[in-house]
């Protein structure tokens, strides 16, 4: 469990123009591949949703989350990255 | 694959209703540490303690980190002094509680559990130092934990030991008079106490358990009152399983954390509690879960019918999630702690006497119940035999942490801060019970307790 490989990746807020590619760089520069995304848009709150591989990236999780929230202030919206079991647990059996 | 739901589900959960786990405990044994020597006995317990707990911070804000989920506490329980105080003096139980103060100071932990003894059948030389010397410990020290077990359902209730401790509260809280008797919140009166138990301040590293291990208390009273705000007027039975299905997705951060935390720190995962422990926090209480379920306020009648399908559900839902459950595992129902609890006590639909009906439905008993100041000990006594004997009567674990706040009358106001709280003080009833606890010796093990 040390080395989380899946990471869930979570976008919350105001739709805006460069949401996507702005997430997608910080993950691209960092050799992080995108496995899924999907999005909604709930009321006027836009929710986006990656599951990406950590594999063969440069950095650790606790980094990627750094990079990842400043990315989010510089956006306007709220971006944070948890390890995939926090969701597997509650979720699946 | 995750659904969007399921990932934005828990996402709620965290952000909204206020999930967390409340508690990572590391349960160390002492039993090493005995030695005649007072000095050397405090330097090995402050090695060992140290020596063990030493990442324990780091590594519950590094799983905090990663998986998204707030740890609120993270905490030490000890295998109880009284059995390290045999052949010591009270001034040596002293030196041993500011030990354990620097230990949880040095790595980091706002508590540590196990300034105990267990004296359900009667006391050792160490057990009389030790409850000896727990106001002056707890009014002196800011991060010890004290506890007593004086009943089992096993052995019966100790009446000498429920009449010591009125006795001891009152000191304790006279001691702190000045923050209205903060001490009393440090000290648990049990029967039937686990060896297990994170939560404090109860918390204690029994004697069955191995030299050390992580136990993990979850909350999340607002996930479950959420949950059933959002099914309308559906029937007990779909409530029940409503709360079961919330239960157990609560549990399973408690077991994935624990689990992580027990590897990482490369120590036995012990249990999760499937604890509903509520916060200061509006929407993190349990009297809110009662209310939401239809009681008016919580207190008037109703309460504790609801009180025991929440509790029960609670536990079957938990149950599922963890392979290994434990501690106290029910709901708590502590006053200062529980802003719904506090309203409905200004109210005037939560008193003493209700409080006490429901802690035979849950977990754990009377909790952070402040009293007027110049209740007499042995009401505080006749106070906790009650609470008492539904615990041994039950075979359960019940509790007592009452604050009789110095100088304080009924309907007066005190602020502990923190998760502590604030509440008002519940008045008590002026008749007495002085001469039935001043017969003393010990209430026979009930009926039940012969199941061999």
């Amino acid at each position: 469990m040390d080395r989380p490989q899946r990471v869930v990746v979570t976008v919350l807020g105001k739709d805006r123009v460069g949401l996507i590619a702005g997430v997608a760089n910080v993950l691209a520069e960092n050799n992080i591949n995108i496995l899924d995304i999907s999005q909604t848009i709930l009321q006027d709150f836009f929710a986006m949703i990656m599951i990406v591989d950590m594999r063969d990236s440069y950095i650790d999780l606790s980094t990627l989350k750094e990079r990842l929230a400043r990315k989010g202030q510089e956006l306007g919206v709220r971006i944070d990255a948890q390890h995939e079991d926090a969701f597997n647990y509650m979720h699946r059996i | 694959m995750l659904t969007m739901e399921e990932i934005l589900e828990t996402i709620k959960m965290i952000q909204e209703e206020n999930l967390d786990i409340r508690t990572i405990t590391m349960g160390i044994s002492l039993r090493d540490c005995a030695d005649t020597d007072i000095q050397s006995l405090c330097r090995k317990i402050y090695d060992k303690i140290t020596a063990a707990a030493n990442r324990l911070v780091e590594v519950g804000d590094e799983i905090e980190r990663e998986y998204g989920l707030p740890i609120v506490n993270k905490r030490i329980a000890v295998t109880p002094v009284s059995f390290l105080a045999d052949g010591k003096s009270y001034d040596d139980c002293v030196a041993i509680a500011r030990t354990l103060e620097r230990a949880a100071e040095a790595v980091g932990v706002n508590f540590i559990g196990g300034f105990s003894a267990l004296v359900h059948k009667g006391f050792t030389a160490g057990d009389h130092v030790v409850i000896e010397s727990i106001p002056e410990v707890l009014s002196t020290t800011e991060r010890v934990c004290a506890s007593v077990n004086v009943a089992t359902t096993k052995a019966g209730i100790n009446m000498d030991a429920v009449s010591i401790m009125g006795h001891v509260i009152k000191d304790a809280a006279y001691r702190t008079a000045d923050r209205d008797g903060l001490a009393c919140a440090k000290l648990v009166v049990f029967a039937n106490i686990p060896e297990d138990n994170p939560f404090m301040a109860g918390a204690f590293h029994g004697f069955g358990e191995p030299e050390k291990v992580i136990n993990v208390g979850v909350s999340g009273p607002g996930v479950v009152k959420k949950a059933i705000e959002g099914m309308g007027n559906g029937d007990l039975g779909a409530l029940s399983e409503k709360i079961k299905k919330m239960a157990f997705k609560i549990t399973r951060m408690g077991e994935l954390v624990g689990r992580v935390a027990a590897e990482r720190l490369g120590v036995l995962f012990g249990i999760v509690d499937l604890s509903l422990a509520p916060t200061p926090a509006v929407g993190d209480s349990v009297a809110e879960i009662l209310e939401a379920m239809g009681i008016e306020r919580c207190g008037a009648p109703g309460t504790t019918a609801a009180l025991a399908l929440l509790n029960d559900a609670v536990k079957k839902g938990g149950a599922m999630a963890s392979s290994y459950v434990g501690g106290l595992s029910g709901a708590f129902i502590p006053v200062s702690e529980d802003a719904g609890m506090v309203r409905a006590v200004e109210n005037g639909a939560l008193n003493l006497e209700k409080l006490e009906a429901m802690t035979a439905v849950c977990s754990v008993g009377l909790d952070m119940i402040v009293v007027p100041g110049d209740v007499p000990p042995e009401t505080i006594s006749a106070i906790i035999a009650d609470e008492i004997a539904i615990g041994v009567i039950n075979q359960k674990t019940t509790a007592v942490r009452i604050i009789p706040a110095p100088g304080k009358k009924a309907g007066d106001y005190v602020q502990f801060g923190g998760l502590l709280g604030s509440s008002p003080v519940l008045p008590v009833s002026r008749y007495r019970a002085s001469r039935f606890i001043k017969r003393g010796g010990r209430i026979p093990a009930p009926i039940q307790s012969l199941s061999n």
